[in-house]
């Protein structure tokens, strides 16, 4: 088999609407911070750099390697290409990829690319990079295990935000999602962090211009550090308390309003959310939607700001 | 079928002497290693000559000199312009390099955007880029390629398309590194023919020197960052020493 | 191996090959959105989405069948989706009990796994057809023309040119190591699992430094050809009154079978 459709790849339809859209929001304003910085820190020698290296994560993806019985693991290489290239040329160099192999190959959809792309490019470089960023001034071996434990932490961040949208669409029962994905991931994620390492080691020792602290640092400012930190925390928390205590998850979701319980129109997650003068159709529901990424991403940037202010 | 001929709107003034000159060129790559020790060179217009010498002579680090790709040293002239940032645009345009490896050379997914690259960046308008297009494929034998795909062509043919790729950009100067290595013998028989019938100054690098024999009446043998000799390919070719002197074998 | 394995363009003369390819990815991805946009088990609207599909498939030449045959590439995900049948709600179905567990499906949440399923489908259908009536290299144009960002279009570009370049690199890769790793009868083969995961990640970073370089010769190639920072790409297309027509009438379609779904 050339490539075998990742688990993370969701393709069209297992998603609910309202999902899609939200994390087409989130990922397009990333996407577009990612183009803007690119084209101010970054050289315009990067277009054909990123070009190839897009080509370069989607044929490591082919490079296999037997684990057991028959089965292999495979290289994603988003962690990589965060910590080689830096956050932001990583979130575009995944977005080209993921665009490709959905719209040429249909591996995962179109719909749900921007979810998709959240889950593999921009949850990925946050964890990644951030972890990575953390110890840039730390000896080689600290350095490489830092950089092989975010390799597994953004493939199980990965596997967990995609069983939560899966469940938040009402695609999937949280106490099987959970178990399910991250179990799978776990595994997937050792063979990843194993590779990662051993190809960052290669890396260094032939081209070490590459990976010194001066280029790492010049390619993301602490607050990926902030990010990834958190990032990799809540991954952390939360994982076992959604596999250990799914129902316990749901509860905190219900009270919170998140969920639906009726599941009848089990794509508007926000029933209670809807814009007043457009009634309950469709349309209020995808506006919702927009609004409430929206409104998480104000958040964010205001998080952003805050904390680069006391960085600075 | 009625043809159109490129316009000459876009070319540099006319100008009559040596269309390339090189004094004292020195190079050195950014982790030390010395590559080119004072290089002279003249080329007049219309002459084809080959460039040869041993891996590791210095060959393609020279070509990459002759339109600024490396160095700013001033010591290169085409056309009687010296080579600085404000020439730059209008050398590139003068020299056409193709590279040794095509699909280095060839990076858009078709043919068609590729040949077209170079006359696109040169800011010329879309009815003129149409029939640069089609004369460079017409002068490589490759017209019935416009629409392919890059990645199917095999590697003669994406030989000629890197070729097209240049001479769309209606170059003083054709620069080709190594451009029959990797070829069958009718492909290498066909990039003579062609290279025989191209009316352009052109300076080839090769490991060939059957085929320097055949095209090229001037020859320029290159050894350690040096020019060791530099004359008629046949009296060169005569010189059995010279040659065992310096890696190469008499055809 | 070669880079033909990746083509999903199939060529043929029909009206679907020659629209724009503007109004090619508009329409697949209206009718995906218009999928989204179905609620749970309505089955006529799925019934017309999918006469839709065959109805685009009659029209590409390519053969009626031809998006169905090759739509199960999804399958595997449905997995994800099975528990979505055991969904406490509507009326109870059967009681399974497998050793600790119990398992009761209810028509409520079978209808939904069939919903998800089938949307899932249609959708890969038309993704499927989109590909094979379109050159990917006319698809990135139409993306360029929708106002995609020109440095997305232009990676994207790139990683389609290399993508075939750089597989037959890690094949040859493969190769090497697999005719290195022969195991004689009886022994086992390939020392730990960390050592098998060092040799792939060799030949990553051995791909990875490859290719850094090959950049490295493509932006001379570039420069040597006037690119000063600035990708330009000629807008090659242009819309007919047929390419408007069938847009428009795509669009209706998708509105028709949105109002049927809402009766
Ligand atoms: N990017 C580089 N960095 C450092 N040294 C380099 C680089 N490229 C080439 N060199 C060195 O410069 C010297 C000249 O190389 P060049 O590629 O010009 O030789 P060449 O004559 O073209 O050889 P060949 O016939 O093998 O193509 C060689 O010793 C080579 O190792
Ligand atoms: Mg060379």
């Amino acid at each position: 088999m050339l490539f075998s459709p990742a688990p993370l790849h969701i393709p069209d339809g297992f998603l609910s609407l309202i999902i899609s859209l939200f994390f087409w929001v989130i990922t397009v304003v990333a996407v577009g911070m990612a183009i803007s910085k690119t084209n101010k820190t970054l050289g315009e020698k990067q277009v054909p750099l990123m070009g190839i290296m897009a080509a370069f994560i989607f044929a490591a993806q082919m490079l296999n390697f037997p684990v057991a019985g028959g089965t292999s693991g495979h290289f994603l290489g988003g962690t990589l290409a965060a910590i080689v290239l830096g956050p932001w040329a990583a979130i575009l160099v995944v977005t080209a990829v993921v665009g490709l192999q959905g719209l040429l190959f249909q591996d995962g959809g179109l719909l749900v690319m921007g979810a998709n792309i959240f889950n593999m490019g921009i949850l990925t470089a946050l964890i990644g990079f951030g972890l990575y960023r953390s110890v840039i001034n730390a000896n080689k071996t600290t350095r490489l295990i830092v950089a092989g434990l975010g390799a597994w932490l953004a493939t199980m961040a990965a596997a967990l935000l995609a069983s939560l949208q899966l469940w938040l669409s009402g695609t999937s029962q949280l106490q099987v999602v959970i178990p399910a994905m991250l179990g799978v991931h776990a595994l997937i994620g050792i063979g990843e962090a194993l590779v990662t390492v051993a190809a960052l080691a290669f890396i260094m020792q032939a081209r070490p211009d590459l990976l010194d602290a001066k280029a790492v640092v010049e390619k993301g400012g602490r607050g990926w550090i902030y990010g990834g930190v958190l990032i990799s925390i809540l991954t952390v928390l939360l994982s076992p308390f959604a596999s250990g205590d799914p129902d316990g998850l749901e509860r905190v979701a219900e009270t919170m309003g998140f969920l639906d319980r009726g599941l009848s129109a089990s794509y508007q997650i926000l029933p209670d959310y809807t814009v007043p003068f457009l009634g309950e159709t469709a349309l209020s529901t995808i506006v919702a939607g927009m609004v409430g990424a929206l409104v998480l991403l104000g958040i964010l940037v205001l998080i952003g700001g805050l904390l680069k202010r006391r960085a600075s | 079928m009625p043809h159109t001929h490129p316009t000459h709107h876009y070319q540099l003034p006319h100008f009559e002497g040596d269309i390339l000159q090189i004094t004292d060129l020195h190079f050195s790559y950014p982790d030390g290693h010395a590559a080119l020790h004072g290089i002279q060179l003249c080329l007049a217009q219309g002459e084809k000559v080959a460039l040869v010498g041993p891996n590791g002579a210095g060959k393609s680090t020279l070509m990459l000199h002759l339109n600024g790709i490396l160095g700013d040293s001033g010591a290169v002239t085409v056309a009687g312009l010296p080579l600085n940032p404000k020439t730059l645009p209008q050398i590139r345009a003068a020299v056409g390099l193709v590279f040794q490896n095509p699909d280095d050379q060839l990076f858009s997914p078709t043919v068609f955007e590729d040949v077209a690259f170079g006359p696109l960046h040169m800011g010329l308008p879309e009815a003129e880029i149409h029939i640069r297009v089609d004369a460079a494929l017409e002068s490589v034998r490759m017209s019935a390629y416009r629409e392919r795909l890059s990645h199917h062509l095999s590697v003669g043919e994406k030989k000629r398309i890197a070729i097209a790729t240049v001479l769309a950009m209606n170059p003083r100067l054709l620069v080709l590194d190594e451009p029959s290595a990797g070829l069958d013998p009718r492909a290498r028989r066909t990039l003579i023919h062609l290279l025989r019938d191209l009316p352009i100054t052109m300076l080839v690098s090769t490991h060939d020197l059957a085929l320097a024999k055949e095209l090229f009446p001037r020859m320029i043998i290159m050894d350690e960052g040096r020019i060791v000799a530099d004359g008629p390919t046949l009296e060169l070719l005569q010189d059995q020493g010279l040659l065992e002197a310096h890696g190469l074998e008499k055809p | 191996m070669h880079a033909d394995a990746f083509d999903r363009y199939y060529h043929a003369e029909s009206p679907l090959h020659r629209l724009d390819p503007r109004v090619k990815v508009f329409l697949t991805v209206a009718f995906i959105l218009s999928n989204a946009l179905l609620s749970d088990g309505v089955w006529a609207a799925f019934g017309l989405a999918w006469l839709l599909i065959l109805f685009a498939n009659r029209f590409s030449g390519l053969g009626v069948e031809f998006s169905f045959k090759r739509s199960f590439i999804a399958l595997p995900f449905a997995l994800a989706a099975v528990s979505a049948i055991f969904i406490p709600a509507g009326q109870p179905l059967a009681e399974w009990t497998i050793g600790p567990i119990q398992l009761v499906p209810t028509d409520f949440g079978l209808m939904r796994f069939a919903s998800i399923l089938l949307r899932s489908w249609l959708s890969v259908q038309a993704g499927i057809l989109l590909v094979a009536v379109t050159q990917f290299p006319d698809m990135i144009h139409a993306f360029e023309h929708l106002r995609v960002p020109a440095i997305l279009t232009t990676i994207i570009a790139f990683l389609y040119r290399y993508l075939f370049v750089l597989t037959d690199e890690v094949m040859r890769l493969l190769r090497a190591r697999e005719s290195r790793s022969a195991a004689l009868p009886g022994l086992k083969s390939g020392g730990s699992l960390f050592w098998r995961a060092r040799v792939a990640g060799n030949m990553a970073g051995q791909l990875f430094l490859r290719s850094y370089e090959r950049s490295d010769r493509i932006y001379n190639a570039m420069l040597a050809r006037g690119y000063q920072g600035q990708m330009r790409t000629l807008r090659s297309h242009t819309m007919t009154r047929r390419d408007w027509l069938i847009l428009s009438l795509g669009l209706f379609a998708l509105i028709f079978l949105q109002l049927l779904a809402r009766l």
